[in-house]
């Protein structure tokens, strides 16, 4: 294994184009060194991108939105003054993620880039409406979250390519996200269902919805049906209801031991009308 | 395979070694520094008696490969005590008999001095939540948070 420090992006792009066998960019290592460690993957390559200038940044960018290096930890948003503020359901899914050790290394796009259907942080973000800037051999690209997994373990990413940043849109005014999980016990598991809502209201009536499911299909999923039933309504009964019937008719989830598929199923539906509540509440200023 | 040579500085003395690229931080204190106190109980991350600190950071040593100590400054159980006196949480552990096999205990006391660094006031929740991922197969848990509990009292009373 060859171990690589570049100092820019467009040299971690080059080292990467480059090599032959396998290669990983070491993030927080998290799920890069549980791999290498099992022996499930030994990278040939493996480059570091934490020697780049402003990769451990957060940045409140001048439009209002907010760009998050690739090497911010989970633990860095949760003690950052104010992107909770703003994004407390994204802030709240990569704080679900592993223990306080997990934490202070584990980041983002790590967690994007790994491709488990069950990552939490990544229904949170695909909600969120961010996107990510990618470097590579022809230049650079910006891609939305949830077209940057295509299968369990697998991205959309070319070779060569390696993700610069990350970006959350500017939150704006009457607005609110949060992202829920179920798991078998209280802490330290994988999710059975993940469920992420981030939706903006005019006085009392949604104007905006974004839905998206973990852990209930082979990537994480946004669910358009699922947000277009909220946009127009008060979240009464009848929007509920209907948020549950399309969340639950996109799952296409595996079936085992600590989920059947009609647990699963159901679970989405569950998940997803109690996320809406909060995230509703939030909207209307419930900062809780 | 060539080998990397690294510096960093642990327990606030300079210290320098080589290593195979694949190492873990881990590895390396054990076996070429002799700081024994990390132990390695999954080399997974889920058991946390690797704990150690990366600049003050509480992370899994085995999740950190050695080269990536470049630098950085590290900490460990054995830089816990000064010199032949014991830390608080150390005396509190001994006194509450919260360790049996001991193999947990580094890593939790590693674990324990970061939160009370952070928060010197935690609830009972805040501590079994920051030391859920250090897993005690002996004590059931409770002379740990009560260990804790009863040393994060003394600190602020003492300060
Ligand atoms: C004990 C434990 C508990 C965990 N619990 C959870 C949990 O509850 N929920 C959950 O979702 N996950 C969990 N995980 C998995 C893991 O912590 C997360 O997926 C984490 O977010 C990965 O981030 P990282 O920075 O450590 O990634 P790394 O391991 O550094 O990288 C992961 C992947 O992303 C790629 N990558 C990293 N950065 C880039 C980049 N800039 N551009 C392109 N590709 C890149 C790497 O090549 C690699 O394939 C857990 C892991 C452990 C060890
Ligand atoms: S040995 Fe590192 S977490 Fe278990
Ligand atoms: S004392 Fe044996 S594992 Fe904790």
């Amino acid at each position: 294994m060859r171990y690589h420090t570049p100092d820019n992006f467009d040299e971690a792009s080059a080292l990467a184009a480059q090599a032959s066998g396998t290669t990983r960019f070491l993030a927080g290592g998290t799920d890069v060194l549980v791999q290498l460690r099992s022996d499930i993957v030994t990278p040939d390559d493996l480059i570091d991108i934490k020697h780049i200038p402003g990769v451990r940044e957060i940045t409140n960018e001048d439009h209002g939105g907010w760009r998050i290096g690739v090497a911010v930890s989970g633990a860095e948003m949760t003690e950052h003054p104010r992107l909770e503020l703003d994004w407390p359901g994204v802030v709240e899914a990569m704080d679900l993620i592993g223990s306080t050790q997990v934490q202070g290394r584990a980041t983002l796009v790590g967690n994007l880039c790994n491709g488990s259907p069950a990552a939490d942080a990544v229904p949170a973000l695909a909600a969120a409406g961010a996107h990510v800037t990618v470097v590579g051999p022809n230049g650079s690209r910006e891609i939305a979250v949830e077209d940057v997994p295509t299968g369990p373990g697998k991205t959309c990413l070319e070779k060569g390519e390696v993700i610069s940043a990350l970006h959350l849109p500017r939150r704006g005014h009457a607005a609110g996200d949060a992202y829920l999980r179920f798991i078998p016990r209280t802490e330290m598991d994988i999710a059975v269902v993940g469920a992420a809502i981030n939706l903006r209201l005019d006085g009392d009536t949604i104007t905006e919805a974004r839905v998206a499911l973990g852990a209930v299909a082979p990537t994480v999923r946004l669910v358009p049906k699922a947000g277009a039933a909220l946009i127009g309504s008060t979240l009464d009964e009848a929007a509920l209801d209907k948020l549950a019937r399309a969340a639950r008719a996109a799952c296409n989830p595996i079936d085992d031991r600590r989920g059947t598929i009609k647990f699963r199923t159901k679970v989405a539906g569950v998940l997803a009308q109690r996320a809406a509540k909060i995230a509703y509440a939030r909207a209307k200023g419930d900062r809780k | 395979m060539s080998m990397i040579h690294v510096n960093t500085k642990v327990n606030g003395d300079e210290a320098e070694f080589l290593c195979d690229p694949r190492e873990t931080l881990l590895d390396v204190l054990r076996d070429q520094l002799n700081l024994t106190g990390s132990k390695e109980g999954c080399g997974t991350g889920d058991c946390g008696a690797c704990s150690v600190t990366l600049d003050g950071r509480l992370v899994c040593s085995c999740l950190v490969l050695a080269v990536e100590a470049e630098g950085h400054e590290i900490g460990t159980v054995e830089g816990i005590a000064e010199g032949e006196t014991l830390h608080p949480l150390q005396q509190k552990f001994i006194e509450y008999a919260a360790l049996q096999c001991g193999i947990c205990t580094p890593g939790i006391l590693v674990a324990a001095k970061s939160l009370l660094e952070k928060n010197p006031d935690p609830t009972e929740s805040e501590v079994r939540y920051w030391l859920a991922g250090n897993l005690c197969r002996c004590t059931g848990y409770d002379k740990i948070i009560r260990a804790v509990m009863d040393t994060a009292k003394d600190m602020r009373e003492a300060s």
